[in-house]
């Protein structure tokens, strides 16, 4: 059998983001898939040398735009540790609402992707049409829908009254009913599972030593989730990783749609335990000479943040480590042996931030 | 009578194309939701496709960068006349945040004609829409002048 060779992006319809895929194909079924990718590099970690550190806040939340929160959270952990700032525990509660509110506009957005993938559009629309409720949230409480920009170091620099929580709280138990009316069609729904069991399948030990990580690894059965350290306000909250087995397309889509539900119970946790408190500790000098990493559990997976200070206001380094480049391998592993109209599918089951991967 | 009826169709019911060129993902995100039943700009009979042969307004995201610059004239050259252009966010316009990184080129404007630029990080859906009717202005008008 003859080979084809399809090239798949940069621009496509499916894909939010330039990514490049040369699809070596012999009759419909892909037999090879090699990633080229530098679409989005822009070289930010470098622009630690011009921006002070206060300043790269701004920057690290545009590593990425859907999870902005949670990049600022982890850059301004590791300056933490590194300065030895005590964070109010108001702050880092304040952080885990904010977190898994972009958490659950995260997985919203994605969910109503993936349908799109395989042709679904009402159902793209119904997700989308839910999220914006939690956009609302966001845009009162800190002022921009999208990139949030609370975060300080040493803490957050808005909150939330009394009247806004008991607003977010309404509003959540709306968001809550409307995705649990979509949970039949995502998950049972005979045309969804037409395009997802069984398509793009990653077994356990694969998923494990490819270093998959985030809902395409909890998809195939490993129950790892860096919210179980308990990092900042996490602590407080009960919290256990939700695990599907099969590993395949449907598994990944129904860990995301049940940590869906799961970030909202989250938020609820975190608004009963609000401290009263300080929002922000008196940050104070600049970073002393050391080494910090920092881990945190993006929407889509482990995000690990190094810094090295060396005294003065800029970093002398700063490197990301993103977790859709953690993903990219094993999805190269998912797709030789499956269909042409698989692919956009399974590309889309990692959930590829390719900002986030290449920055 | 057929080429007037074209004529007003096009700049009636433009087909718009995105096309995200390096951005964060915020702006695309909200070019996205202003297609999505709050903001749903199909009523005004913008349609979103996948290919630029089938576009009349281009819409672009993000910085360009050395890779990508190439891609985007390609997208653009491959649109059929008249055309219009619209940089969405602080990096369309001129590279915001990340104007002094290695590997910026800068705004959208230093590859390709822009015709409006809506500002913001991230520019809101209400921006962009905005934008886009403005867009349609010029686009028309272009409509017109290409006869």
């Amino acid at each position: 059998m003859a080979t084809t060779v399809i090239p798949f992006g940069p621009q496509h319809p499916v894909l939010p983001e330039p990514v490049h895929l040369t699809l070596k194909v012999e009759d419909e079924i892909v037999k090879e898939a090699i990633p080229a990718l530098g679409y989005v590099h822009r070289g930010l970690e470098k622009l630690a040398d011009i921006r002070d550190y206060h300043q790269m806040i701004q920057v690290c939340e545009r590593v990425c735009g859907i999870c902005s929160m949670i990049h600022a959270v982890c850059y301004s952990q590791a300056i933490e540790e590194l300065m030895g700032v005590e964070v109010p525990k108001r702050a880092q509660v304040l952080r885990v609402i904010w977190s898994e509110l972009h958490r659950t506009h995260s997985h919203l957005l994605w969910l109503g992707l993936f349908a799109d993938a395989f042709g679904f559009e009402s159902l793209f629309m119904q997700f989308w049409k839910i999220r914006e409720r939690i956009m609302d949230i966001n845009e009162a409480t800190t002022g921009s829908r999208v990139i949030v920009s609370v975060n300080v170091i040493g803490g957050v620099r808005a909150d939330l009254s009394p009247e806004q929580i008991r607003w977010i709280l309404s509003e959540v138990d709306i968001v809550e009913k409307e995705v649990r009316a979509l949970q039949d069609t995502i998950m049972n729904d005979y045309t969804v599972k037409a395009r997802t069991v069984g398509v793009g399948v990653l077994s356990k030990e694969n998923a494990y030593l490819l270093g998959a990580a985030g809902p395409t690894l909890r998809g195939s059965g490993v129950a790892q989730d860096m919210r179980m350290l308990g990092y900042g306000g996490y602590s407080e909250i009960d919290f256990e990783p939700v695990v599907e087995t099969s590993g395949d397309c449907w598994a990944r889509s129904t860990v995301r749609f049940r940590e869906t539900l799961q970030s909202m119970d989250l938020v609820r946790q975190a608004i009963a335990k609000l401290p009263e408190g300080e929002l922000a500790a008196k940050v104070k000098g600049n970073p002393p000479e050391g080494e910090v990493y920092t881990r945190v559990e993006q929407p889509r997976g482990e995000c690990v943040y190094y810094i090295k200070g060396n005294g003065t206001k800029h970093l002398d380094r700063l490197r990301i480590r993103t977790p859709t480049f953690a993903n990219i391998p094993p999805l190269l592993a998912m797709l030789p042996g499956c269909e042409l109209a698989d692919v956009p599918v399974i590309v889309l089951s990692i959930d590829p931030c390719i900002s986030c991967t290449e920055r | 009578m057929f080429g007037s009826f074209i004529k007003k169709s096009r700049a009636k019911s433009p087909w718009i194309i995105h096309f995200d060129c390096g951005s964060c993902n915020g702006c695309d995100i909200e070019v996205l939701a202003c297609l999505t039943p709050l903001y749903d700009v199909e009523r005004f009979g913008v349609v979103n496709v996948g290919n630029p042969k089938h576009a009349d307004v281009l819409l672009v995201t993000g910085t360009v960068n050395h890779r990508n610059k190439k891609v985007l004239k390609n997208i653009y050259d491959q649109m059929p006349e008249p055309k219009a252009v619209i940089a969405i966010g602080a990096c369309g316009n001129t590279g915001g945040v990340f104007r002094e990184a290695y590997n910026v080129v800068g705004g959208v404007d230093q590859v390709i004609p822009v015709d409006v630029y809506v500002p913001g990080c991230p520019a809101k859906p209400e921006a962009i829409i905005d934008g886009v009717v403005v867009g349609l202005g010029k686009f028309a008008q272009k409509v017109e002048e290409a006869d």
